[in-house]
């Protein structure tokens, strides 16, 4: 395998978990939801995917662990911001600091044990294909997923019914309300898609791209997953694009390390969340580009009046 | 059972007040139940998480020690957030702070005098409102959600002093640890009162509540602070520059934030080491809602989330668990606090059964 191979695998296990956590977030901000949760459910995913996995010896339990937790966690944040009508920042907010708590908390008899890292799938003959065989069709599930999961949001957005009453609530509840949609059933159903996707996300990363639990192990992803919905302009593809130069930003340094280029490494480090800033600044300079792609209720509360 | 939304007619003066009580209680009741499926009785563990620390002289010091960074970080969050401007990374404006006023004892150690201390925490402040001007000059000038930039620099600033401590400012006679040489004695904060360790960083803390409290409740600038916060556009009409607020909020946050980073720098740890806060610049968050972005109510808030530090290393050595129950209660009490606050404007009516779909049989 040749060194070029080897880093795009590196770079496809370091965005996947990006793209997961972020084509849930689009979702649910296509809902008109903020949820700043991410990193809370990233993190409970990676605790409830691993714990699970250690205790039946199964990484497929596992991942089904990971997204129930991340979709449980984020009925607490739907919960508050829909039901309580809380503010949706400080509860995302919320969300985080109790996800970091909590699973520092149950995770920590886990601590330092090695687990089991999900096995890869190999398609017979696609994997033999030079090149892109290994690359594409010799991955684990969650990969798959993360591609399928896309693909599916992009036609559920825009080729379904369903997709399009979701995108109104988003743009206008009000409309979307007096039009017969609930806006708050759809809201919740939203915000636990971006729930289990963040939790799927979580588990990919103690169970694929480091197979163990180290407490703060989703490290800011989640943060960056967030900066990806905006970076993808709310389209679904662009976050493939969007998760694979921020993967191949964050391993950057790795290699940089093996070359031998001497720069500090707590610069390299740095790099991701640098990045993500220099993005977000080349995205929303264009004022009437950012109003025209967000979802026009974004962050706004709904009651309905009765 | 569906639970549905009034709004009430006024703001329930009533639950304004109550709410953050109705809170800590909720979190109270909860954290009894955790210590209960770690195994242990929960009244005890209670008794040593949030009393044990209030009966002894030195451990009141600690908790204004704790206090003084969250209630001087909240207390300039609390404009910010009423001003509608979002900056959840003082974490990292706390340490850039505290790195900008190291750079006198660090840097120019040889130099002693009673200037030092002053122009340190004048360093310090300028560091964190510097810091705070990169999303500030983002959001008002490149239209960058200043959400997510304030929250990626806190990684950077975290980096950024990992790097000082293990490089260029690394202590020369400190065999190697990954720290700066120890502050002389003229760049220590010195202690407030002669009973215990509580250094001037609480005074300080107290009197920024008080001049924060003064200016929002006494002045044109605090009026426009919370104009801007509730309708942008009613602010404009005001003739109010949402831009200048967002420059003023979050040089005034960051501010304070350093201020918070050099005081605990120089008044509690005394050199510069890879982590330098447990969490403040987020806890502060909490603390500012739990507060009511009220600048006195922070104060007690402060105090609260302070007291929760010190509970958790108490139940470490009284109970043998871990410090981790110290977030999850963190996290509780904020949910509860926002949860609660849905009170003081809508009531809340649980209906057991689901009236619009028996009316819309009826229709039928």
């Amino acid at each position: 395998m040749g060194i070029f191979e080897a880093m795009l695998l590196t770079i496809i296990t370091a965005a996947t978990p990006l793209v997961l956590a972020a084509i849930g977030e689009l979702v649910t901000e296509r809902s008109g939801v903020l949820n700043l949760g991410v990193e809370g459910m990233m993190v409970m995913g990676a605790a409830c995917g691993f714990i699970a996995t250690q205790v039946t010896g199964s990484p497929y339990i596992g991942i089904l662990a990971g997204i129930a937790a991340g979709a449980l966690f984020s009925l607490l944040f739907g919960f508050l911001t829909l039901t309580l009508v809380a503010n949706q920042v400080a509860t995302g907010l919320a969300l985080t600091i109790l996800g970091l708590g909590v699973s520092s908390m149950i995770a920590e008899p886990y601590l330092g044990q090695s687990g089991i890292k999900l096995p890869q799938i190999v398609f017979p003959v696609l994997s033999d294909i030079p090149f892109l065989g290994p690359v594409l069709f010799k991955q684990d599930l969650i990969f798959y997923l993360s591609i399928a999961l896309v693909a599916g949001v992009n036609w559920f957005l825009f080729k379904s019914r369903a997709g399009l009453k979701l995108r109104s609530v988003g743009d206008s509840h009000a409309s979307a309300h007096a039009l017969g949609i609930n806006v708050i059933r759809t809201r919740y159903l939203a915000v636990m898609f971006g729930g289990a996707c963040a939790g799927l996300a979580g588990a990919q990363l103690s169970l694929v791209y480091t197979p163990q639990w180290a407490e703060n192990m989703s490290a800011g992803r989640g943060w960056i997953a967030l900066a990806l919905v905006v970076f993808a302009s709310w389209r679904p593809w662009r976050i493939v694009a969007g998760g694979y130069l921020f993967g191949a930003v964050s391993i950057s340094q790795l290699y940089a390390q093996a070359f031998g280029i001497g720069i500090p490494s707590q610069f390299l480090s740095a790099l991701p969340y640098l990045a993500t800033i220099i993005v977000l600044i080349l995205i929303s300079h264009n004022r009437r580009m950012t109003l025209i792609n967000t979802p026009a209720s974004l962050g706004k509360s709904f009651v309905p009046d009765r | 059972m569906r639970i549905e939304l009034e709004r009430r007619p006024d703001v329930s003066k009533l639950f304004s007040i109550l709410s953050p009580f109705i809170a800590l209680g909720l979190t109270l009741i909860f954290g009894g139940i955790m210590f209960m499926m770690l195994g242990k009785d929960p009244i005890a563990a209670l008794y040593s998480f949030f009393i044990e620390p209030l009966t002894e002289v030195w451990s009141l010091h600690e908790l204004a020690i704790k206090a003084a960074p969250l209630i001087l970080i909240a207390v300039g969050l609390s404009v910010c957030y009423r001003s509608n401007n979002w900056n959840i990374g003082a974490e990292g404006q706390f340490i850039m702070g505290a790195i900008a006023g190291s750079i006198l004892p660090v840097v120019f150690y040889e130099w002693q005098s009673p200037l030092v201390l002053p122009l340190m925490m004048l360093l310090g402040m300028l560091g964190g409102a510097l810091f705070a001007g990169i999303p500030a000059f983002l959001k008002a000038h490149l239209n960058t959600n200043e959400i997510l930039t304030s929250l990626m620099l806190v990684y950077v600033a975290q980096l950024f002093l990992d790097w000082l401590v293990r490089g260029p400012w690394r202590n020369p006679g400190g065999m190697n640890f990954p720290e700066t040489r120890t502050f002389d004695a003229t760049a220590i904060l010195p202690e407030m009162i002669a009973s215990g360790r509580a250094h001037w960083g609480f005074g300080f803390a107290i009197i920024a509540a008080i001049l924060v409290w003064f200016m929002m409740r006494y002045t044109l600038k605090g009026f426009e602070i919370t104009v801007l916060g509730q309708s942008q556009r009613a602010g404009r009409f005001a003739g109010f520059s949402s831009r200048k607020m967002i420059w003023f909020s979050m040089l005034l946050s960051g501010a304070l934030a350093g201020l918070a980073g050099i005081a605990e720098v120089s008044g509690a740890i005394q050199q510069l080491r890879p982590v330098i806060s447990p969490g403040y610049g987020f806890t502060a968050i909490i603390v500012a809602f739990l507060g009511r972005l009220n600048p006195l109510g922070i104060v007690v808030a402060g105090l609260v989330l302070a007291l929760t530090y010190l509970g958790g290393e108490a139940v470490q050595v009284s109970l043998q668990i871990s410090d981790k129950p110290i977030r999850v209660f963190q996290g509780l009490l904020l949910f509860f606090v926002l949860s609660c606050d849905t009170l003081i404007h809508y009531k809340i009516r649980m209906m057991w059964y689901d009236l619009s779909e028996t009316a819309g049989k009826g229709i039928r």
